[in-house]
């Protein structure tokens, strides 16, 4: 599923990465790379802009960026957080 | 003993705590100009390194390059890095690191190995990691790096003498140990281009290793250099087999990507060996305090009531040491006109000089606490919340959420501003944000909106009104980047992924250094420009001499009958002096222009001499209004005066015009450098100048019908 469809608490692992290669190398640089696993921070209002915690590294994405990103949704995620 | 020149670049992520560790390395000579990663400017700082053994002297200069995340050309600032690092002289690279985000801050490391370079990674906030309950064997990172790692803590001074000794101890060095291992399918073709040069005896600058892991990597300059030697022949069947074997091994095709991924896994693989984290505390309070500023709903409320705050403190707490400086000018001018008696020497100094950088330097207070909340906001990390608030909002404008970096940074100084637009990666979102910079107020402007706001409105609504300008202001610049975006600069988006630093306490030297800076370029100002400025207006507003009119006057003046009458006449006097002086010609020439909007021929003036600086605004009318005034002690402040000159609907025109025209002769100039454009220049002085002029008539207007 794509990282836009994750809800605040959620956590997954990065599966792939659909974008040409500067923005890929600068998600990259990031730590954002398929097989690590990152958690939805928040969003800001109408989702346009959301914020990611990867390798505790806080990053903020636009719509339009997250959903070049493919990600695998961990289940039950945001109850075991209690949300 | 001579001493030696080392020639340090220090390279670092954004948010490393770079411009700390420069404050700390160097207590004694400080000019550091750059923080939390907005200006471009590369800034040098030396230092002095005395080794104990021999007692050699060692002069270490520092270049502070901008926070790259990679050695890409991703934006400009990181740009200007890796050409430094390519292609200028320096000795060593000193890797600024932070080690409470190790693995993506590795991923820079591993890159600047494979520049060949001497090399020293420093391990900034060590102190902050330990908090976290993060651990970190320096030493064996030192053994996989290749190269010396010195946990350093730019705010307990720990292991700053270390990296010093350690710069030394590698500056002496012959060659760089430093290693990255790959993966077995690319080390194997390593070894082949080493051994290929190795039998060759092949001449280079660098150690073969590095020239294959170039090659291998497609390095454009190292292609260009080596494309007319005859081993190039030779060399390229076996670069095209061994790129062959590697994408085959990969199973993709573009070389970056697969060694960003070596990187990644090198990265990944440093990390796990000599790093352990024995809890998780600190990262949890960053998390509270987000869930708060950057919610939902309350997010910009809270972002929109600081700023109102700011404004509001830098008004009332300003005003009280205003009022001292202004005094204390009065005083002096007070004390010339004594000393020197009814001289025009007495009237330069007094009226020309002490009234015109006076009134700029009262504004003093209120700059330094503007710049503070801003270096405040951006030291504690708010500044990129509010981008990422702000962003969802902007991108409807055509704007990026980068670009409120630049455009707060406006509301200190156009100047710096225009430069911090470098952050912003597509030209198009640059150019944007670089035309509709000017519509965000700078402090220059400060004053006139003080001074207007404070005779119009009163002391205790002046706050207010002032935020209501900037307001105004930042919402014309958002309409104007909209019908930029729409109409003009058409183009691709520019992706929006950006870090969220770490809430911090703010430095207060940092902080300091800041004002202080921004402080002392504004006095400059005043002492050199705007001082020239207020001797120039004073001249042309006294000069040429009508001993004709004045005898005239004088005449009529001796045969006055009441005091009311001698002074009424006196006044008219001057004011006869004036419109026939250079600077009365000037605007009366121009008065049509601005008759329109009700501007008499004086606020015309002001506004021309304003193209100089804004502050020269309101030493020009000091000028003007204070000439000839001195009868009437009681309506002696400018304020009174305007009141006395100015209605309502003009003063709300002026206010208008000044919030939209250009800001000044400087920021022009580092427009016309950023843009590279004569063109461009020629579109913002006419754009805004013609924006100032039809919204200053409908302020005139519309608030005349009202009134």
């Amino acid at each position: 599923m794509l990282l836009t469809e994750l809800r605040k608490g959620d956590r997954g692992t990065i599966r792939r990465i659909d974008a040409d290669p500067e923005l890929k190398h600068r998600l990259h640089s990031f730590g954002i790379i398929p097989g690590e696993t990152l958690e939805v921070k928040g969003c800001s209002l109408a989702r346009q802009t959301m914020e990611i915690d990867v390798d505790g590294t806080l990053i903020a994405l636009r719509k339009e960026e997250a959903e070049k990103i493919d990600v695998e949704k961990e289940e039950h995620s945001a109850l075991i957080k209690g949300e | 003993m001579q001493t030696e020149k080392i020639r340090v670049a220090l390279v670092g992520q954004p948010n490393v705590g770079k411009s700390s560790l420069i404050n700390a390395i160097s207590n004694a000579h400080l000019h550091v100009g750059n923080f939390a990663g907005v200006t471009v400017d590369i800034s040098e700082v030396e230092t002095r390194y005395c080794d104990p053994q021999g007692c050699q002297e060692y002069d270490i200069t520092i270049v502070d390059l901008p926070g790259t995340y990679s050695l890409n050309d991703y934006s400009m600032e990181e740009k200007v890095t890796k050409d430094f690092l390519l292609k200028e002289e320096y000795d060593l690279i000193v890797n600024v690191v932070d080690s409470t985000h190790l693995q993506r801050n590795l991923l820079l490391t591993a890159e600047l190995l494979e520049l060949g370079r001497k090399m020293v990674v420093a391990l900034n906030m060590i102190d902050e990691a330990r908090q976290e309950g993060i651990e970190i064997d320096g030493e064996q990172l030192s053994v996989i790096l290749g190269v010396p790692v010195v946990p350093v803590s730019a705010k307990t001074k720990e292991g700053i003498e270390s990296l010093k000794k350690e710069i030394v101890t590698v500056y002496k060095k012959p060659q760089t140990e430093s290693k990255i291992v790959y993966s077995d399918y690319i080390e194997e073709e390593i070894d082949r281009l080493v051994l290929f040069f190795a039998e060759r005896n092949y001449p280079s600058e660098i150690p073969y290793r590095h020239l294959a892991i170039r090659l291998l990597k497609e390095d454009t300059e190292i292609y260009k250099k080596m494309h007319d030697e005859p081993i190039w022949i030779e060399l390229l069947p076996l670069l095209r087999e061994a790129l062959d074997h590697i994408y085959l091994h990969s199973g993709k095709k573009n070389i970056q990507e697969i060694f960003a991924d070596e990187h990644f896994a090198f990265a990944k693989g440093a990390k796990m060996e000599v790093m352990s984290t024995k809890s998780m505390r600190a990262k949890s309070l960053t998390q509270k305090i987000d869930n708060l500023l950057i919610n939902k709903y309350l997010g910009i409320p809270i972002f929109l009531f600081l700023m109102w705050a700011l404004f509001q403190l830098t008004f009332s707490l300003g005003q009280y040491p205003m009022d001292w400086i202004q005094a204390g000018f009065d005083w002096l001018a007070d004390q010339t006109r004594l000393l020197l008696g009814d001289t025009q020497l007495a009237s330069v100094i007094a009226d020309g000089i002490l009234g015109g950088v006076g009134a700029v330097v009262s504004f003093l207070p209120n700059i330094i606490i503007l710049f503070f909340g801003i270096a405040l906001l951006e030291t504690t990390g708010y500044m990129s919340r509010v981008s990422f608030l702000l962003d969802g909002f902007f991108h409807k404008f055509g704007l990026h959420g980068k670009s409120f970096v630049p455009l707060v940074t406006g509301f200190g100084c156009t100047v710096p501003a225009y430069m911090a637009a470098r952050t912003l990666k597509s030209r198009t979102d640059r150019l944007i944000t670089l035309f509709i910079l000017g519509f965000f107020s700078c402090s220059a402007r400060i004053p006139v909106y003080v001074l207007f706001a404070g005779a119009f409105f009163g002391a205790e609504h002046a706050g207010s009104i002032l935020f209501l300008i900037y307001i105004t202001g930042a919402l014309f610049g958002l309409m104007a980047a909209k019908f930029l975006r729409v109409f003009i600069f058409k183009g691709e988006d520019d992706p929006f992924v950006m870090e969220m630093p770490k809430y911090r306490w703010p430095s207060l030297k940092l902080i300091y250094h800041v004002v202080y800076g921004q402080s002392a370029d504004y006095l400059r100002k005043a002492g050199s420009f705007i001082l020239l400025a207020s001797v120039l207006i004073w001249f042309a507003s006294n000069y040429p001499k009508h001993p004709e009119i004045e005898q005239q006057f004088q005449t009529k003046i001796e045969r006055a009958a009441s005091p009311a009458q001698k002074a009424a006449l006196e006044g008219k006097l001057q004011e006869k002096l004036l419109e026939e002086s250079y600077l009365g010609q000037v605007g009366k020439a121009t008065q049509p222009f601005f008759a329109p909007l009700g501007f008499d021929w004086k606020l015309g003036v002001a506004l021309e001499a304003g193209l100089a600086a804004k502050e020269v605004v309101v030493s020009t009318l000091g000028v003007l209004y204070s000439l000839g005034d001195t009868v009437d002690a009681a309506a002696n402040s400018l304020q009174a005066q305007l009141k006395k000159h100015v209605s309502l609907p003009v003063a709300l025109a002026f206010i208008v015009f000044v919030m939209l025209y250009v800001p000044c002769f400087a920021a022009m100039a580092v427009f016309k450098q950023e843009t590279g454009s004569w063109l461009y220049l020629l579109y913002l002085f006419v754009g805004t100048t013609g924006v100032a002029w039809v919204f200053s008539f409908l302020t005139y207007n519309l608030v005349k019908l009202m009134v």
